[in-house]
């Protein structure tokens, strides 16, 4: 009945797990896009996960912790976590974080 | 000759609080704006800053630690614009309240490390803001008032 505000597109590929989020990263959507992105990390355990926000038109601080919870589900795997075209806004948010000093993620475009 | 800061328009919003209706309540800013033709950005900033303080009422307010009915989980919304294009948006609960707010304040400060929180909500609403003030009461609900001039 109720459509979902956010969906992520998986492929997996030599070892990189790409993931092309689309649609709006809430508390409300943040939720299924965390056990869709743990299971593939699990299933693949790839050494890459590069979380595409090209088609993120929102993004909150919920967005945040579901980028740094991957980054640890990652780490449990031994993967390493991009992130890339966050728009104005999104770049904004991980700046204020403090997101692109750490080790394991790193921010492209 | 000092331009006189007249209200222009109020909005009030009476929603309860269901993950589902942070989205609602970005629309209905976007459309309180859509007067003033914003830059993209500070539309942006003022869509996010009131996703984290509904946020704030759902998880934090009226989270585990609520013990009223479920009927009483409302949010109160309230929007002023003046004519000199500043917006203030008050989101008002009668959840838990917050102990101790300025620590509730400070980067990275969360109570919800179970479900992945990253403790950065009221430091977006300041920084993408004017200014942000929180009241609260234990017990008795919290208050955040977030002021901005827009372009």
């Amino acid at each position: 009945m109720i459509q979902e505000r956010a969906r992520v597109r998986l492929e997996y590929e030599d070892g990189v797990l790409h993931a092309a989020v689309y649609g709006e990263i809430d508390h409300h959507s943040a939720r299924p896009l965390r056990e869709e992105l743990d299971q593939a990390l699990y299933k693949y355990r790839p050494r890459r996960l590069i979380i595409s926000l090209k088609c993120v038109s929102f993004m909150d601080s919920s967005g945040l912790g579901l980028i740094l919870g991957r980054v640890n589900t990652a780490e449990d795997v031994g993967a390493v976590v991009e992130v890339t075209d966050p728009g104005t806004q999104i770049k904004k948010i991980l700046t204020l974080a403090g997101a692109s000093r750490l080790a394991n993620l790193k921010i492209q475009g | 000759m000092k331009v006189k800061n007249e209200v222009f328009n109020t909005m009030k919003l009476t929603l309860p609080a269901l993950s589902i209706n942070e989205s609602v309540c970005r629309a209905f800013t976007g459309a309180f704006l859509s007067c003033l033709n914003p830059t993209i950005e500070d539309l942006c900033d003022l869509k996010c800053v009131v996703s984290e303080a509904v946020t704030n009422c759902i998880v934090h307010a009226y989270g585990p630690g609520f013990s009223g009915r479920e009927d009483q989980k409302l949010i109160y919304i309230t929007m002023t614009l003046f004519a000199n294009r500043t917006v203030r948006i008050t989101v008002r609960d009668r959840g838990v309240g917050i102990p101790d707010v300025e620590q509730a304040r400070q980067p990275l400060f969360t109570t919800g490390a179970g479900d992945e929180r990253s403790g950065m909500g009221f430091s977006v609403m300041e920084s993408f803001t004017d200014r942000m003030t929180v009241h609260s009461r234990p017990g008795q609900g919290t208050s955040v008032t977030l002021i901005k001039r827009v372009r």
